[in-house]
């Protein structure tokens, strides 16, 4: 490696009219989108658990929901759905909210190529991040989740900050709260 | 070659920065860290495709004006015209073609267009402060737009941030997203910016400052800043057993 990679700095709070101003980056299903269509909402608080209000961005990066992500070096000969975006971006509304709607997608290969567990990959950016905070979404009670090699990395004591769940009365609605410090903090990965 | 091969899921990992180069989520004086930064150590992600992959934005059509923020209204924006263009690559030096660049920053009075800034200075109407421009084969970008002010923030007692441009890049995959800011060179409160500061190794902080370039300067027009931008890249190196 002949260079440094470039140093990361925060977004700062005022991002919104030049990364969160099209929120159709919220919607990653459109209209005959293959698979089981979800809401997935967000919730981001800090350490004393006040909701960020609205200088928080969530990004996400998800396969469909075949498990294939659009892109080259995903070589495997599936054609993905072309009715799915696997990338969605919005900032967190003044109740430190946001809510994608999306599939949950299928099951990929991990390092060893055995299939992962159900998962949606989240970058975190706000005011007070000076880089990314990088995090998982998995879905509570999914078969595979008991087997997924990154799980099992992580304290089974803290797996539970990973999981999404249903919200009651809401079919097809999911829930997960990205607690960025403190009692119940998320875990978060070093990728 | 047949070792190699065996090795080759090792052959693609893309390397953690180098210590010093990358700031830490805590940084006390930059304050707002304090109750965000987490306080678990992060766990290390072994890479999949998941990591591995990437939104790729390369067929999206882009607007004429979205690398220039001085033809976005009617009428052209208050201050110094600027070009700001460089080279986007990975960490052997190999351009990234293809690369969306996000680009956004205050006008030239220090004011963002944004609801909650209430920097008490003048909003421009022929200002939006937001562009974007993909790389080309040899990875290059390029705009044109005003250079920012600087502007106080209650960070601390009588706190200003440097004039800078916020940066947005997708490299070729989900570990090599960067978002970061680019100052402008013998700016007298870049050593006072906790921001800045906060990376601790000198190299990488300079590399944050563009240089002047005479050769990207347009006579009678504006004045060119060249930035360079490295992302993450794989290590390019076999393996040797």
């Amino acid at each position: 490696m002949a260079k440094a990679s470039t140093a990361s700095q925060t977004v700062g709070p005022f991002f919104n009219f030049g990364l969160t101003a099209d929120t159709k980056l919220g919607r990653l299903a459109r209209d005959g989108a293959k698979g089981e269509r979800i809401r997935l909402s967000f919730r981001i608080v800090d350490g004393e658990g006040a909701p960020t209000p609205g200088d928080a961005m969530i990004e996400l990066w998800q396969a469909d929901a075949r498990g294939k992500y659009d892109h080259p070096e995903d070589a495997r000969a599936m054609a993905p759905d072309p009715n799915f975006c696997g990338f969605g971006r919005l900032e967190t509304g003044p109740d430190g909210t946001c809510v994608f709607e999306t599939v949950k997608p299928g099951r990929v290969p991990g390092a060893d190529g055995s299939p992962q567990a159900p998962h949606i990959n989240i970058n975190v950016f706000a005011r007070g991040l000076l880089k990314q905070l990088p995090t998982r979404v998995y879905f509570a009670g999914e078969r595979g989740n008991d087997e997924d090699a990154v799980l099992g990395l992580v304290p089974a004591a803290r797996r539970d900050t990973l999981m999404a769940r249903p919200v009651p009365g809401q079919p097809g609605a999911w829930h997960i709260e990205i607690r960025l410090q403190g009692a119940g903090e998320t875990v978060f990965f070093d990728v | 070659m047949g070792a190699r091969s065996r090795i080759g899921g090792r052959m693609r990992e893309y390397p953690r920065p180098a210590a010093g180069t990358q700031p830490e989520y805590l940084y006390a004086g930059y304050r707002s860290t304090l109750l965000r930064a987490p306080k678990q150590p992060l766990i290390v992600l072994p890479h999949t495709l998941s990591e591995r992959t990437g939104p790729l934005f390369g067929h999206n059509p882009i607007g004429e004006t979205d690398n220039d923020l001085t033809r976005q209204c009617k009428h052209e924006p208050q201050g110094e015209r600027i070009i700001v263009a460089g080279r986007v690559m990975d960490e052997d030096g190999r351009p990234l073609p293809g690369t969306l660049v996000e680009l956004w920053q205050a006008n030239a009075a220090g004011r963002y267009r944004h609801a909650r800034d209430d920097h008490r200075a003048p909003l421009d109407p022929n200002f939006m402060g937001a562009g974007r421009a993909f790389t080309d084969d040899g990875g290059r970008y390029r705009f044109t737009t005003i250079k920012p002010g600087a502007y106080p923030w209650r960070n601390h007692a009588n706190a200003w941030r440097p004039a800078h441009l916020h940066f947005s890049l997708f490299g070729p995959a989900w570990v090599a997203r960067l978002v970061t800011q680019m100052f402008f060179t013998n700016d007298p409160l870049l050593p006072l910016d906790p921001v800045l500061q906060s990376i601790a190794d000198e190299g990488a902080r300079n590399r944050l400052v563009s240089s002047f370039d005479l050769s990207l300067t347009e006579p009678e027009w504006a004045l060119g800043y060249r930035f360079d931008i490295v992302l993450r890249g794989r290590n390019a190196t076999p393996f040797e057993e």
